[in-house]
């Protein structure tokens, strides 16, 4: 087969199954939709295997291979860029979609919306397919919305819930704050550079990079350096995707998906998005340092604060979704200190391990049927054992263990930063360093509440799994009740093998990636020609690269830094907090009273979000409903055109009156009145 | 002088052999009328049919494509005639169907008369069609109007019908005379009632141009009656609202085209010269006619009288294509200009045709069923008739993807094309008006209560037909480029 064809099968495969599933879903049995979908996205799995090992080879390739449109001098096409950088994201989407797919089985067992589900999954993959595939600004903005619009219909997967309503509402609403941004970030680059392609963006990059706009009409105090303006408007589309301080408040909200997807879109794939269009645009943000200060101070803010949330989480997939939350922040940094690569391999590895924490606390959920909070648990680790030892490599993978994958991605962004000259880096390193120290805290405390101490299940509890603010949690119609937890006396069991499969097919990549990862995609020419460094500007990665020696020298090398050490502590203040001494963390919360309320309260972000801006925009909208549509459209434009129509119709029902007199006389004054007309001119 | 020097000439009667056929046939269903005992009629029907078949027939065998001339040059055989009549004959021929269940309910009404007045009614049309002089032109219009006066109270007990015939004779009457009195000032001017020789004399600048605009004013004011565009058109409403449906049917689908043909005879052949002066009386017309047609349908509750008014905007709407042919003296769009106006009439027609045959379908007797309100819950009583109606609502009211559509944006091309924006602008808003109208039917149609639930029965000729009419209205409205092109084609070849 030649390889157009191969590109072309990788999106369309998942496209196919998701028709199936979605365009039939009420007349198909469910082993139609799994299967069908499992299907697909194998297909795109292997197709991408074959193709990177292609690209291994030396083929890359960029093309269109269908015209949309032509408008004047501008072609927007649908076409393929594929190199190594796509070639990564392609595995890393297929390979855990598959995962989540197989998995799906197992979690969505008894749940109505079955096929439904499958379909959105498999629609997912087509969309991020082509993100990644695109060689344009165009159709990565279709894919960019297209993964938007699955994980606005995932969060609100179980439609009948008002908090899942109110989850996705939010997460569109934030995306849109992002994608106003993003579009006007294309519209400058359609703008200036007259193409949306990106291989001749790029290549015009370097003759814009001194060229200033003004913002305002013209005027000299509004005026921009264009790059910057550009990237940062990119950017801005990034934050929104990857759930950036301070867009980031609906990704903890999007919990209310299934789990499935939370490990899917909201961990390992389209979350990343943002991370992996920036490491696309290398050639514009090298140009901008402006742009990567903002980068990396958003980045570092993000990286830490988020990461606070995680401690004082009960609900365990949230302590999991702040945890997305702070590493995405960390990917950002790389971003911004220029390291673009390590930000991808961060992505690679973040996507696996943290896609098993996800899936991991699914099965504790299935366990524990359906009880959320990891208050109600406690030595789990008895009764499934797979999900345990799986979740224990995910979370030494998480907090930077030597050896695991999550060491060598999260240890070079560290480095990468200590060693960047950009503004803001210094903020930027002491913020990942502290990071570490808290991601392990964090990590650990769910870890040893879940799996270890006392058996704290089965008891009669009040305090429901899910977080308060929500508030109802009890709608009986919801077919699948996700709130029963055990029963007194019931004991959580391991789960079945399409759920464990996955986990330990997970914890592989988990344990190696990292060891066998570094070395070609850091340091080699692996990106070589895709992402683009100005070495002098920007010399981290440069003198990165001095400092490696080999993954297993950077691993014991490790055990003598402070990131090391640093996490070690971060473990063992949890295993003395809620092992040893339950009762400390009780007394350090009742000293510190109002820090507590404020990472309860989520830094007041959703509090100022629905005061300000929702706020604001229902007044808004108040406004123009009573002023604009009651007052100017219905009172003046359409009510009293009707009032006119009804005046004018009633006139001429009025000279229609029957009498033969005066339709004669209507026809006299008519030629009268041409008469009048013409004749006087001539 | 002896009978050698008599030089009379045999006048070539093969391009008006259909015109002798029809007359010769309506003279014969006449006198075999007489003898049919049959309170149905049959066979008057029948050979009402085969007649126009057979002008049909005749019109196309001796259709030759080019100009063809007869005695002594009032007559006209060309393509666009040629185009015209057949679609006077299928007009006609479905009317008849359309009307023959309605017909037999109303004893009044099935009568010989009715068959042959309708006959002698199409052959006004036909020379109307064929006119090549201005007493021809005439000729044919009496011949049509005073078959319809008599047609209009053919159901003589009836006090509304007898009150709109008289209504339609006394404004006719005076329409004619206005239209006589402009031709005599033409003729004055230019000393020759033949449209082509006043063309001639007038391209030679020979003509008083004050006695021609006097006497083209009065020439429009007899055409626009017949169109009945505002301020001619008021006998419309009462005519059609007052007139037995089928008889509406008849007035409101075939005339149609006849006026259209005199329009391009007397005006367009004839009158070209002074193209920017009746132009800018049709454009008065038109906007008038736009306005008042479709604000005065919206107060209607009566669907006759509703589609009365339709009828006023729509011929407004497709004078629009009449005012832009000729633009500063350069005739260039004046084809597409033409022939957008004539597919806009043809689609009218058949849509009307439709429209009214809907009403005569839902009829019953001692029961009219020409109320808005009749058409309640249409969908409920007969799904298939309720779409075959939206589809008429639809394409009146210009929306996309039926003929009704394709009608208005090339019409309206050719008014941009012209430089009038502002009058495109004006016909767009005009027909959003409409629309309203139109929609309401559909909604009444679709969403409310049938105040009389029983299932419609219908013959199955009308059934074919009626569905026949409505597929045409939405695949025209799909593949318009056929008819488009014939249209463009006859006009080339005729003018």
């Amino acid at each position: 087969m030649d390889m157009k064809s191969l590109y072309l099968l990788v999106p369309l495969a998942p496209l196919a199954g998701a028709m199936i599933a979605g365009l039939f879903c009420r007349i198909i049995p469910r082993w139609v939709a799994h299967t069908a979908t499992i299907a697909g996205v194998a297909i795109a799995f292997f197709a991408s295997f074959l193709i990177f090992k292609d690209v291994m080879a030396g083929n890359t390739y960029n093309g269109p291979v269908y015209q949309w449109l032509t408008s004047g001098d501008y072609r927007f096409e649908v076409g393929f860029l594929i190199d190594q950088l796509t070639v990564t994201m392609m595995l890393v989407v297929t390979s855990v979609s598959l995962m989540v797919h197989i998995y799906t089985i197992g979690y969505m067992k008894e749940d109505p919306g079955y096929n439904r589900f499958f379909s959105y999954i498999s629609l997912f993959t087509f969309s991020m397919l082509i993100l990644v595939m695109s060689n344009n600004f165009m159709q990565l903005f279709f894919g960019w919305e297209a993964v938007g619009l699955v994980s606005y219909l995932l969060i609100g997967f179980w439609y009948t819930r008002p908090t899942a309503i109110f989850a996705n509402m939010k997460a569109f609403l934030v995306n849109r704050v992002g994608d106003f941004g993003f579009i006007l970030g294309i519209g400058l680059v359609l703008a200036h550079f007259g193409t949306l392609d990106y291989a001749a963006v790029f290549a015009k990059a370097p003759s814009l990079a001194d060229v200033t706009i003004s913002l305002f009409a013209d005027r000299e105090w509004a005026t921009v350096s264009l790059m910057s303006i550009t990237c940062i408007l990119l950017f801005i589309g990034a934050m929104g995707k990857s759930a950036q301080v301070p867009l980031h408040v609906w990704l903890p909200d999007s919990m209310e998906g299934p789990t499935p997807i939370s490990a899917l879109i909201h961990a390992a794939t389209m979350v990343t998005a943002g991370i992996f269009m920036v490491a696309r645009m290398s050639p514009l943000f090298e140009l901008s340092d402006a742009a990567l200060t903002f980068v990396i101070v958003i980045g570092s803010i993000t990286a830490l604060f988020m990461g606070f949330l995680g401690i004082i989480q009960n609900d365990i997939k949230r302590v999991v979704a702040y945890s997305t939350l702070s590493q995405l922040g960390y990917m950002t940094v790389a971003l911004g200190a220029s390291a673009y690569s390590v930000a991808i391999f961060h992505l690679m590895t973040h996507a696996f391990f943290k896609a098993l924490l996800f899936l991991g606390a699914g099965s504790v959920i299935i366990g524990m049927h359906h009880d959320q909070d990891i208050r109600n648990m406690g030595g789990l680790r008895k009764y499934m054992p797979i999900t345990w030892i799986t979740s224990l490599i995910g979370s030494l993978a998480l907090i930077g263990t030597p050896f695991f994958a999550g060491f060598y991605s999260k240890d070079s962004i560290i480095e990468a930063v200590a060693l960047s000259t950009i503004p803001g880096a210094g903020f930027a390193y002491f913020a990942v360093l502290a990071g570490v120290f808290v991601t392990a805290f964090y990590s650990f405390r769910m870890y040893f509440l879940v799996f270890h101490g006392e058996e704290r299940f089965g008891k009669a509890h009040d305090a429901h799994g899910h977080d308060a603010h929500e508030g109802d949690h009890d709608d009986e119609e919801v077919a699948h009740d996700h709130h029963h937890g055990l029963a007194p006396g019931q004991k959580p069991h391991e789960t079945p093998w399409v759920v464990t499969l996955p986990l330990v097919l997970l914890a592989i990549p988990s344990v190696i990636i990292g060891f066998i990862g570094i070395e070609p995609m850091l340091f080699g020419d692996y990106f070589k020609g895709v992402i683009h460094i100005n070495a002098e500007a920007h010399p981290a990665m440069s003198e990165l690269a001095h400092h490696f020696h080999g993954a297993v020298a950077m691993a014991t090398h490790a055990l003598t830094t402070a990131p090391f050490w640093l996490a070690l502590s971060g473990v063992a203040l949890s295993w003395f907090f809620y092992l040893k001494r339950p009762d400390i963390p009780a007394a350090i919360k009742a000293r510190v009273e109002p820090i507590y309320t404020l990472l309860e309260n989520k830094y007041y972000f959703d509090k100022f979000n629905e005061v300000v801006f929702a706020g604001g925009a229902r007044l808004l909208g108040r406004g123009l409903w009573k002023g604009g549509d009651v007052g100017l459209i219905d009172g003046i434009v359409v009510n009293g055109s009707v009032r006119l129509v009804n005046w004018l119709a009633s006139m001429i029902r009025f000279f229609q009156s029957g009498h033969i007199y005066h339709y004669a006389f209507t026809m006299i004054i008519g030629v009268f009145v041409l008469l009048t007309l013409w004749v006087s001119r001539v | 002088m002896t009978l050698a020097e008599m030089q009379f000439v045999i006048p070539d009667l093969r391009p008006a052999s259909a015109e002798l056929f029809m007359l010769a046939m309506a003279c014969g269903i006449l006198l075999v009328d007489l003898f049919v005992k049959d309170k149905k009629r049959t066979l008057t029907f029948v050979l009402t049919q085969l007649a126009l078949l057979g002008a049909a027939v005749i019109t196309f065998m001796t259709s030759t494509g080019e100009i063809a001339y007869t005695f002594s040059n009032m007559y006209v055989d060309d393509l666009l005639g040629d185009l015209l009549k057949l679609l006077t004959y299928l007009t006609v021929i479905v009317v008849l169907f359309y009307s023959r269940g309605y017909v037999l309910d109303r004893p009044q009404m099935a009568k010989g008369e009715y068959y042959t007045l309708t006959l002698f009614a199409t052959l006004g049309m036909m020379v109307m069609i064929s006119a090549n002089h201005f007493l021809t032109v005439y000729l044919g219009l009496e011949l049509l109007s005073l078959s319809l006066y008599a047609l209009v109270a053919l159901n003589r007990d009836s006090v509304q019908a007898t009150e709109a015939a008289m209504k339609y004779f006394v404004l006719g009457a005076l329409a004619s005379g206005l239209l006589l009195y402009g031709m005599s000032m033409i003729y004055g001017a230019t000393g020759t009632l033949e449209i082509t020789a006043v063309a001639e004399r007038l391209y030679q600048g020979q003509a008083n141009k004050s006695i021609l605009v006097f006497g083209l004013v009065f020439l429009v004011a007899g055409i626009a009656f017949k169109l009945g565009v505002v301020p001619f058109h008021m006998w419309i409403p009462d005519v059609y609202h007052g007139a037995p449906t089928a008889i509406t049917l008849l007035i409101a689908s075939a005339p149609k085209l006849a006026a259209f043909a005199i329009v391009m005879r007397m005006l367009v052949n004839g009158l070209v010269v002074l193209a920017a002066d009746w132009q800018m009386m049709l454009i008065i017309l038109s906007v008038l006619s736009m306005a008042i047609g479709n604000l005065a349908a919206i107060a209607q509750t009566n669907l006759k009288r509703m589609l009365a008014y339709s009828a006023i905007s729509h011929m407004g709407f497709m004078l629009l294509g009449l005012v832009t042919g000729v633009i500063g003296g350069d005739a260039r769009f004046a084809l597409n200009a033409y022939s957008s106006s004539m597919f806009y009439v043809i689609t009218y027609v058949l849509t009307s045709a439709g429209t009214f045959g809907m009403i005569l379908l839902l009829a019953r007797a001692g029961f009219e069923s020409d109320l808005l309100d009749d058409f309640k819950g249409l969908n409920k009583r007969s799904p298939w008739f309720a779409a075959m109606m939206m589809m008429m609502m639809f394409s009146m009211a210009g929306v996309p993807f039926f003929v009704g559509f394709f009608a208005k944006f090339s019409v309206l091309q050719a008014v941009v094309a012209a430089g009038y924006l502002w009058l495109a602008i004006a016909a767009v808003i005009f027909s959003l008006i409409g629309a309203f109208y139109y929609l309401r039917v559909v909604k009444l149609m679709y969403f409310d209560q049938p105040n009389d639930p029983s299932p419609i029965h219908a013959p199955f000729d009308v059934k074919l037909l009626m569905s026949a009419n409505g597929l045409a209205v939405a695949l025209l409205g799909i593949f318009p480029q056929a008819l488009m092109s014939i249209c463009a084609v006859a006009l080339l070849r005729s003018l």
